[in-house]
């Protein structure tokens, strides 16, 4: 048994999130992966923006930013720069990051400051009740796309690699001791890291897309996941409606807090 | 079945917590052993001799609602 | 601030001294976005600050530069953004975020005429009700302005210490002519500069409420970091800072945020006055047409029209009571202002209709000179 209770705030259980919804799944994988890297919650900040993923920072026990909508890189690069022995997480979803924040989203990867994004990518806006978001799937149904999504999707990884990130990789909340070991890795990580999280959102998603239930959703994860390594090996037909989760990109670049301080170190007054 | 309980000697002790359990029955669906069961929207625990501790249903709830001992 | 004691005397422009005076109150955060005509606070800072181990940060876009200058406040740092007009349309959702978290900040408005693109490089004055309304809910707001560059200086220190005393961003609204003027501004000892630092916490973590009801309506906002965990959100919250639909404490809240002020305004509000003990005619005016009010002023005397000034230096919350009592005294008011009539308004509402209050308002891009405020004076008599 893992002991939760000492990172949670208990008060506000039970959650806001419906039944099955992934976020709660992937708030777990987290905190157990700060409880093993040693986090300490007090020099720990997590910011979100709106939505239902950014509700995050009510249930843990750490300093929380609940932000606006599609902003939270923008306050948590704030406080990155102010204070940047502070590990900063931000929670955010795939309208807030990349539709209504994607400029912040893109321009933190280039600058690659040392933030650790959990992006829960669900394809949909959940909160405002399933209005299509920038990773709904084309042809997929919405309730402002009832005929049928026109619109290709976001490959979010991709987009945060092309844009300069050190770190990226994807995992979902059904494998969720492999979401440890990913989520592990982006908070070790000097520089901008992102986590794609492909999380279930059953009331909002599923309903509208022949999952009407949360295991439907969930078997559908187990069924459609492939390793990247796996991947690598399969052809162009076996990869169809398959997705790959696993580290997508891991390189050493120059972190923006790290080189802001040389700055500073080379601008003081000589003795 | 006895000799499946690889992980510990002990039995295990699975509690979930009926005030935050949403009864998602993801816990039930993907439990190797069939251990638990849905009553009444929540998930109840069947038949804890069989479990082997594998954790999947602590780990996946998305509730916080199910632990293993 | 005590100006007993000289200080060293330097030129600059109004923007500078902008820079210089937020470096004074211990600004050590900048995040911004090019703009004209507010980029030279940018510049210099940005040339400034890491010098004393401060950040500078240019962001993707105006938003951004309003949500980490609130990021980084909330880290215990003192944050600065500049912007103008359209800049300052795009901040309003998240500087209304620093009210409902009640985050100290500071906002720099270096007004251009509008609406939209407008005139990115003369001045106007059309952002003075946007100061005040321009997010979207009910909450109080603290506006200064500056008519120099020495004024500017100044106005910086004293809304940085105005937004950690009350724990709210303040908005400094200056316009093309004051940033961009060169003049002489004296910059006191740093001795001689009162400087303000939030409240700390007075209670261990365990006993510790970010938003809790006091007497005074100021929250104490512990520095991240330092062991007081908690939640900021811009969703109504209590006093534990986390979301609520209590409806007595929705109400509690909101009416804070505005009573916080309110309760405020004799120590907030600051006004100049020139010859109005005896005047017939009022004038109002802020910002850099409060010059060109002091010259006609004085024209209108030497013509024996007994003309007066009230120049506020704090135009949000409003000078009510200033402005009743010149109403009681005169017999019309005069307004001139770089916009059609937005604080002329005001004047209206707090003069309670008791004197004709008579509009300027030039909306071209040039300042309005001394002679056409005398014209308007002389019309008016
Ligand atoms: S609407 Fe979807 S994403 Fe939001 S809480 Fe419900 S299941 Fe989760
Ligand atoms: S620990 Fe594994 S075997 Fe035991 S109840 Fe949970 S899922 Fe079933
Ligand atoms: S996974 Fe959790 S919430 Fe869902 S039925 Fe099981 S105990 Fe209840």
């Amino acid at each position: 048994m893992f002991d939760y209770l000492q990172y949670v705030r208990q008060e506000n259980f039970p959650h806001i999130w419906c039944a099955g919804c992934g976020d709660g799944i992937v708030l777990k994988a987290l905190i157990r992966t700060m409880d093993k890297l040693g986090l300490s919650q007090d020099e720990t900040v997590m910011v979100s923006g709106i939505g239902c993923s950014s509700r995050t920072p009510g249930y843990v026990d750490i300093n929380t930013l609940h932000t606006t909508h599609g902003r939270a890189i923008a306050f948590a690069t704030g406080v990155k720069i102010a204070n940047p022995d502070l590990n900063v997480i931000v929670v955010t979803g795939d309208g807030d990051a990349t539709a209504i924040g994607g400029n912040h989203f893109i321009h933190a990867a280039r600058r690659n400051i040392d933030l650790t994004v959990l992006l829960y990518n669900n394809y949909i806006y959940g909160m405002t009740g399933g209005q299509c978001s920038p990773t709904t799937p084309r042809g997929a149904n919405a309730s402002t796309a009832q005929h049928g999504n026109l619109e290709p999707a976001f490959n979010i990884s991709g987009l945060a690699i092309a844009a300069g990130a050190s770190f990226v990789a994807r995992g979902d909340a059904y494998h969720v001791k492999k979401l440890e070991t990913l989520i592990g890795k982006a908070l070790q990580k000097k520089g901008f890291s992102l986590v794609e999280v492909v999380s279930p959102c059953p009331t909002a998603f599923g309903r509208r897309n022949k999952m009407a239930s949360p295991v439907k959703m969930m078997e559908q994860l187990r069924d459609t996941v492939v390793s990247v390594e796996k991947w690598e090996k399969m052809t162009g037909e076996e990869r169809k409606g398959r997705f790959r989760t696993g580290i997508l990109r891991d390189i050493e670049k120059p972190e923006f807090t790290a080189e802001y301080a040389k700055l500073i170190e080379k601008m003081r007054p000589e003795e | 079945m006895a000799g499946e309980q690889s992980a510990s000697k002990k039995p295990a002790v699975i509690t979930v917590n009926t005030n935050w359990c949403k009864g998602c029955e993801i816990c039930v669906a993907f439990c190797p052993k069939d251990c638990l069961e849905m009553e009444g929207g929540k998930c109840r625990v069947a038949r804890p001799d069989d479990c082997i501790k594998c954790m999947l249903c602590e780990l996946r709830c998305p509730d916080f609602a199910i632990t293993v001992e | 601030m005590s100006n007993d004691r000289p200080g060293k005397v330097r030129m600059m422009q109004g923007n500078q001294a902008c820079a210089e005076g937020a470096i004074a109150a211990g600004c050590r955060f900048f995040a911004g976005y090019p703009i004209t005509p507010s980029s030279e606070i940018a510049e210099n800072l940005s040339v400034m600050l890491p010098r004393l181990g401060g950040k500078f940060i240019q962001m993707e876009d105006e938003m951004a530069a309003m949500g980490a200058i609130i990021g980084a406040a909330l880290t215990g740092q003192k944050s600065l953004t500049a912007t103008s007009g359209p800049g300052f349309s795009l901040k309003q959702e998240t500087k209304g975020y620093a009210s409902m978290a009640e985050v100290p900040c500071v906002i720099v408005n270096v007004m251009r005429g509008g609406p939209s693109t407008g005139m990115p490089t003369l001045p106007a004055q059309m952002d003075v009700q946007q100061a005040r309304w321009g997010a979207h809910g009910d909450r109080g707001v603290i506006a200064l302005t500056a008519k120099s560059a020495q004024e500017t200086y100044e106005q910086t220190i004293r809304a940085f210490n105005l937004a950690e005393r009350y724990m709210t961003p303040v908005i400094l609204l200056i316009d093309e002519i004051t940033g961009h003027t060169t003049e002489k501004v004296i910059i006191p000892d740093a001795s001689d500069i009162e400087i303000v630092h939030r409240k700390k916490p007075d209670k261990d973590p365990e006993n510790y409420l970010p938003y809790r009801f006091t007497d005074d309506c100021i929250p104490t906002l512990a520095p991240f970091g330092t062991g007081y965990r908690y939640n900021v959100t811009g969703l109504c919250h209590n006093e534990t800072g986390f979301p609520t639909n209590d409806s007595n404490e929705i109400q509690c809240l909101i009416e804070r945020l505005t009573r916080k002020i309110e309760i405020y305004e004799d120590d907030i509000i600051r006004n100049n006055e020139l010859m109005l003990e005896d005047a017939e005619i009022g004038v109002f005016a802020y910002g850099s047409v409060a010059r060109t009010a002091q010259a006609a002023v004085r024209i209108c005397r030497e013509e024996g029209i007994k003309a007066g000034l009230l120049e506020p230096t704090v135009l949000w919350p409003f000078p009510t009571k200033a402005v009743l009592a010149m109403a009681q005294k005169v017999r019309a008011i005069v307004v001139p202002e770089l916009n059609l009539g937005q604080m002329a308004r005001e004047v209206s509402l707090a003069s309670q209709c008791s004197v004709p209050v008579h509009k300027l308002g030039r909306v071209d891009g040039s300042p309005i000179p001394p002679q056409q405020l005398v014209e308007k004076i002389r019309e008016v008599v």
